[in-house]
């Protein structure tokens, strides 16, 4: 069954345990669940018809129908991830060179295609199913606590799973067809989940337009998928990663063509210029999801895309300028959008967009490790993020649920000096957003300071690309992390600092959540403060920065991928040349970081002051923006546009098909070939009188025509 | 030497398609047809003296058919007669569109 694996003499072998199970357990929660949900739904529809409502209320305070699925979600989450870390630690046992290539069945064959259901275990499958399940278990507990009311709790776990099933598969499915299983199974997901409560026209609206606007993406990656096929005649990535070297030609049309569309498709699930649009929508849903679909796993898809297809990319210096170019637009647009608003979850959304900018800017320099591991870092400090935010939002609803207030419970304007109510969630949301403005010792200065540095340095490579261009990426980059720094300290001091806003009575109301909430966010503030560790710089482990190499593991990360990225790697050493060791206005690796973390740190600290120097106004008191303030809360009309240049002439063009094309043109001839044959019907119909003498006279000149003819 | 009788088939026939075509009274129509039927014997008969045996032996088929036919059809006649209490064709119109 085993296919691969690193066959040495004498060096112990990878043996995978279990793998199948990893993405089983979801799916296997998902059934069941799934199941819960159905027979909860024909429960409550017999309550209505009964002419009351369902009574949810159990003996122990928590409705009945909640016990199973908090058992089943989390629990089938625990368990693939206690089998992923098996996997994990026997992986880091060996030196494993190639993939493991589990193979299941045929899923189809035809002709000279073949596609296997075959899973691939590899060191880049690893780390992603590291996160999804271990991030995604964490998550999974939260929404224990945060969705104990809703009524829709066993059908919102069973989405839950489904959605981790596809992006296990989406991570190890060991050919593209599979990946792309993965890739619209998550689409799928998403958009059940941003539509949960469908009740809402206007959040339904927001899952159609996630699918839709993904659909545009997805294109971009089908005809990718031909192009390759019609290149290497397989799919699977361990036969075309071989050959990529020897059948494409490096900067070639054909290999920049295949990464361009590849481009389009990860720009689309990565929420990137110009398909991010969805994403800041998808906030509709509820916020264990935001954390889990659209900030740690899913939109990471496209990231992922880029680094598993490294060598492809390493190929095309067009095609990763681009995903770079894409990537530092995107970073920079997005944090300038997130200054101004007020919504605690538009702001991590755009955060959002704008760290996958970055991760894009990685992997488009050809640092798939710092990609890579700024998606880790993300994952780890935007969750807590994100759910510190679902906390934040949770305690803001139940005290205006008990004073029947209609105020927004997640616009920032209402909130302010919740650290004196929630303690715990304000340390933990302190300690991620130092994260992801890039502060020293936080998991994300360490990712964010790789990425800009090889920026720099992939620019300065003795035959780069377009050498200018990574300069002009650089100081944008940089850029958008000082942003970065601002738009996260005005969420945090709107937040939690200065006075409280909420209101006099609400304020009695505002509490810390329950520990089954706070424990996620603990764990995650933990991996946010450390998890930066496990990639450190050999320059800054040395410096005292990095404790000067008290750390045992320098650039670990890099090492743990270098299998996977070995062959793009490669192909940058042929055709670049050595990377440079100094930034376009000179300094070395260790001075930029030193200054990119001081220059955030004073961002920080400034922006503090000059928030909390404002007075805060409620919501129903602020005034409306003016000038560039307004066109940046509006999120520079972008929606507007798309809509004026695509959605209404499309609409319009709809409507002409509709009732110019079809209901006139089309059922015109056919409603004339309708009548048609009636008359003609009609008309001949008037022979047939019922009378037995025109019948024979009918027959009989009949008989002497057809006589006549035969005679002549 | 069989002319005559094909001249004579001929006008039985004619006479007896003529009577399909004009009359009103179904027994007549009916007996025309018979007429019509036999003029065709005739011809058969008249030609098997030509063609060999086979002539004679068809119109014994005829008949039969004739036979039969003449059940079903006086049967359905009667019925006719016990509904509308009339054999008039020009009566009989509802079989149609």
């Amino acid at each position: 069954m085993v296919q691969g694996g690193s066959i040495q003499e004498g060096a112990a072998q990878f043996e995978p345990f279990l793998p199948g199970l990893v993405v089983l357990l979801p799916l296997l929660g998902f059934a069941l669940n799934g199941f819960l949900a159905l027979k909860h739904a024909r429960l409550s529809a017999d309550a209505v018809r009964a002419g009351g409502e369902l009574d949810l209320d159990g003996p122990s305070g928590r409705p009945a129908t909640h016990t199973l699925p908090s058992l089943i979600g989390p629990g089938v989450m625990l368990g693939a991830f206690i089998i992923t870390l098996i996997n994990f630690v026997s992986m880091m046992g060996v030196e494993l060179h190639e993939p493991v290539v589990i193979e299941y069945w045929t899923w189809m064959a035809t002709g000279t295609f073949s596609v296997s259901a075959a899973l691939q275990l590899d060191q880049l499958s690893m780390i992603m199913m590291m996160i999804i399940t271990g991030v995604g278990f964490l998550i999974h507990v939260f929404s224990v606590g945060y969705m104990k009311d809703d009524p829709g709790y066993p059908r919102y776990f069973s989405y839950l799973n489904l959605f981790v099933f596809f992006m296990l598969v989406l991570v190890m499915g060991a050919s593209y067809p599979l990946m792309f299983v993965g890739w619209e199974g998550v689409g799928l997901c998403s958009y059940l989940l941003i539509g949960f409560w469908f009740g809402d026209r206007e959040k339904a609206d927001a899952g159609k337009k996630a699918f839709i606007v993904n659909r545009i993406g997805d294109f971009g990656f089908l005809i990718a998928l031909f192009m390759l096929f019609a290149t290497f005649g397989t799919l699977d990535f361990v036969p075309i990663f071989e050959n990529a070297e020897t059948s494409l030609l490096y900067g070639g049309a054909a290999v920049t063509a295949i990464t361009l569309f590849f481009l389009l498709g990860a720009a689309g699930k990565s929420a990137q210029i110009p398909l991010y649009v969805w994403l800041p929508d998808a906030m509709a849903g509820p916020t264990p999801v935001s954390a889990l679909i659209h900030a740690a796993t899913m939109v990471t898809a496209g990231v992922y895309l880029v680094a598993r297809s490294s060598v492809l990319f390493a190929l095309s210096p067009v095609g990763s300028a681009t995903v770079a170019g894409v990537g530092v637009l995107t970073a920079l647009f997005a944090a300038t959008i997130a200054l101004k608003q007020n919504d605690i979850k538009k702001v991590l959304a755009y955060s959002t967009v704008s760290q996958l900018g970055y991760m894009f800017v990685g992997v488009g320099v050809g640092a798939y490790t710092a990609g890579v591991f700024h998606l880790m870092t993300h994952s780890f400090f935007k969750a807590l993020l994100f759910l510190g935010s679902g906390a934040v939002i949770h305690s803001m609803h139940h005290a205006y649920h008990a004073t029947h207030s209609h105020e927004d419970a997640q616009d920032m304007r209402n909130m302010g000096g919740l650290r004196a109510f929630m303690p715990i969630t304000w340390i933990t949301m302190w300690i991620a957003t130092l994260a992801i403005s890039g502060i020293w010792p936080f998991a994300g200065f360490f990712s964010k300071d790789e990425i800009i540095w090889y920026t720099a340095a992939f620019g300065g490579a003795a035959n780069a690309p377009f050498p200018g261009l990574y300069t002009i990426y650089w100081i944008l980059a940089l850029a958008a992390a000082m942003l970065t720094a601002f738009y996260m300290t005005r969420m945090m001091v709107l937040t939690f600092h200065g006075p409280n806003r909420t209101g006099q009575e609400e304020a009695k109301h505002l509490q810390e959540v329950s520990p089954v909430m706070w424990g996620p966010l603990a764990v995650l503030a933990f991996l946010s403060m450390f998890g930066g560790w496990i990639n450190v710089p050999e320059a800054i482990r040395t410096s005292f920065l990095g404790g000067f190499g008290a750390l045992p593991m320098g650039e670990w990360l890099h090492h743990w991928l270098e299998p996977v990225t070995e062959r793009a790697h490669h192909v940058q050493e042929v055709n670049l040349g050595e990377l440079s060791h100094a930034a376009p206005f000179g300094g070395g690796e260790l001075a930029w970081a030193l200054i990119s973390t001081v220059l955030a740190a004073i961002v920080v600290l400034a922006s503090m002051r000059y928030i909390g120097a404002r007075p805060g106004v409620p919501a129903r008191d602020d005034k409306e923006l003016t000038g560039f303030a307004k066109v940046l809360y509006n999120k520079w009309y972008v929606d507007e546009f798309y809509d004026r240049l695509i959605v209404q002439p499309i609409v319009r063009f709809s409507r002409f098909c509709w009732k110019v094309i079809d209901a006139t043109i089309i059922d015109g001839i056919v409603n004339a070939v309708g009548w048609v044959a009636r008359g003609f019907g009609w008309g001949i119909s008037m022979f047939q009188t019922g009378s037995v003498n025109t019948y024979a006279l009918i027959l009989t000149v009949g008989v002497l025509v057809i006589l006549g003819v035969s005679i002549l | 030497m069989i002319t005559p009788a094909l001249v004579l088939s001929a006008i039985i026939f004619v006479l007896g398609t003529f009577g399909v075509l004009v009359r009103r009274n179904a027994i007549i129509m009916f007996l025309c047809i018979e007429l019509q039927l036999n003029a065709v014997n005739l011809a058969f008969v008249a030609f098997s003296r030509m063609v060999g045996i086979e002539g004679q032996v068809f119109v014994f088929f005829v008949m039969t058919v004739a036979a039969a036919e003449a059940a079903v059809g006086l049967a359905i006649i009667i019925s006719i007669f016990r509904h509308y209490e009339t054999v008039n064709v020009n009566n009989f119109n509802l079989l149609k569109w």
